[in-house]
């Protein structure tokens, strides 16, 4: 398999929120603005690259019965790892994902890569695969918080466009909802026609 | 009369997939029918309650006793992980059947945001006793069960309905559950 293609097939052909549909919780959780979005999209990235790599090196001396809760530990050390740096340098994005830094652990994202892919290739392999998937994931997460922010709160990244508030329910639980199944439908009819 | 209020609020005003977006994944995939969905649903009360008396009992007794409260993530799902093993087992000897029909979503339940999640807001809740927190975890779970059972008759209601040609399918089951949101946002009222 070409090197590239590991890496970019993470952001359209098998996009983790748009075509494969994992990872919903903290999609839907978390995409209030732009700025969480991407944070947590990040945040989720960086624990993926490190575990499908660390999951690369030892896959030959885990036993198979106790594969699974072996990568649990592993992805959860990780996990844990980027709770107490984002505590320490990112307070504020840290109280705003909240619960949902420690549910990185069970994003089936990065358990189904570490089955599906780091438990059967290199490390370099690996990595490129994390960081295509997760890379992907931030891409996702991005956008719907842009949609939601720009007509939730009328602003981007912080920047307002437009005067007055916007629609308070896109940013609220129904509109995560709405905004994402008109999302698929509309990425749906684009892959369609390409 | 707090204990009612804790019921309440965790079935209805803050359900936890409709509100808090936690469980996902089941709930898109386990809701085709309200058989299935209320099996899981009964899965999910049994694993949650125990998993959330269980962490915090751990919580109190080891995490905060010997200062490792960092070790939190990691105990809480080995704790969750082992615990569905645990209904698993049981379920395939008690009831072959449901254990059939539930098939891969069951050891998903592990990698359920809501079961690791609810424990964790548990733990996490100011003046949340043992018995509180107990309260709160079988509440959420039962809510857990109600969105998915209603989403589920939703769902087999849509599939008899005429959905525009790009909307079939998950988009549209999308657009469903945030209008089960909505209504749910009503009973913030209550609370």
């Amino acid at each position: 398999m070409k090197k590239l293609n590991i890496f970019t097939k993470g952001f359209f052909k098998e996009n983790a929120v748009f075509v494969m549909m994992l990872g919903l919780c903290p999609t839907l959780g978390t995409t209030t603005s732009a700025i969480n979005g991407l944070g947590m999209g990040l945040a989720t990235t960086f624990v993926l690259v490190m575990s499908n790599i660390v999951i690369s090196l030892v896959k030959r001396q885990i036993p198979d019965q106790v594969r699974i809760p072996s990568f649990i530990v592993i992805i959860a050390s990780f996990v844990t790892i980027v709770e107490l740096v984002m505590q320490a340098y990112v307070p504020d994005l840290y109280d705003v994902l909240g619960l949902f830094i420690p549910l990185i652990v069970v994003n089936c994202i990065i358990l189904g890569r570490a089955e599906a892919f780091a438990s059967k290739n290199n490390a370099f392999d690996s990595m490129l695969d994390g960081l295509g998937m997760g890379l992907g994931f931030a891409m996702a997460l991005t956008i719907l918080g842009s949609v939601r922010e720009i007509l939730g709160s009328g602003s981007i990244f912080n920047i307002s466009i437009y005067k007055g508030d916007g629609a308070l329910v896109f940013v609220l639980a129904p509109g995560a909802f709405i905004v994402l199944g008109y999302l698929i439908a509309l990425i749906n009819r684009l892959s369609e026609k390409a | 009369m707090e204990y009612i209020l804790i019921i309440i609020s965790a079935i209805f005003v803050n359900n936890v997939i409709l509100s808090r977006f936690l469980g996902l994944c089941p709930f898109f995939g386990v809701s085709k029918q309200v058989g299935t969905a209320a099996g899981m649903g009964g899965a999910v009360v049994f694993v949650m309650t125990i998993a959330t008396i269980v962490t915090y009992l751990l919580q109190k007794y080891v995490l905060v006793s010997f200062k490792i409260e960092y070790m939190q993530t990691i105990t809480f799902i080995l704790v969750i992980a082992a615990l569905v093993q645990l209904v698993e087992i049981i379920l395939k000897k008690v009831s072959p059947a449901l254990y059939q029909a539930l098939g891969i979503y069951l050891p998903l339940i592990t990698t359920n945001c809501a079961v690791l999640g609810v424990a964790i807001l548990a733990v996490g809740t100011d003046g949340f006793g043992l018995i509180k927190s107990t309260l709160f975890a079988m509440s959420s779970a039962i809510g857990f069960g109600l969105a998915l059972v209603i989403f589920a008759g939703l769902r087999e209601q849509l599939d008899l309905t005429d959905v525009p040609e790009g909307m079939k399918g998950v988009p549209i089951a999308f657009v469903t559950a945030g209008l089960l949101a909505l209504a749910f946002m009503g009973f913030s009222g209550i609370a």
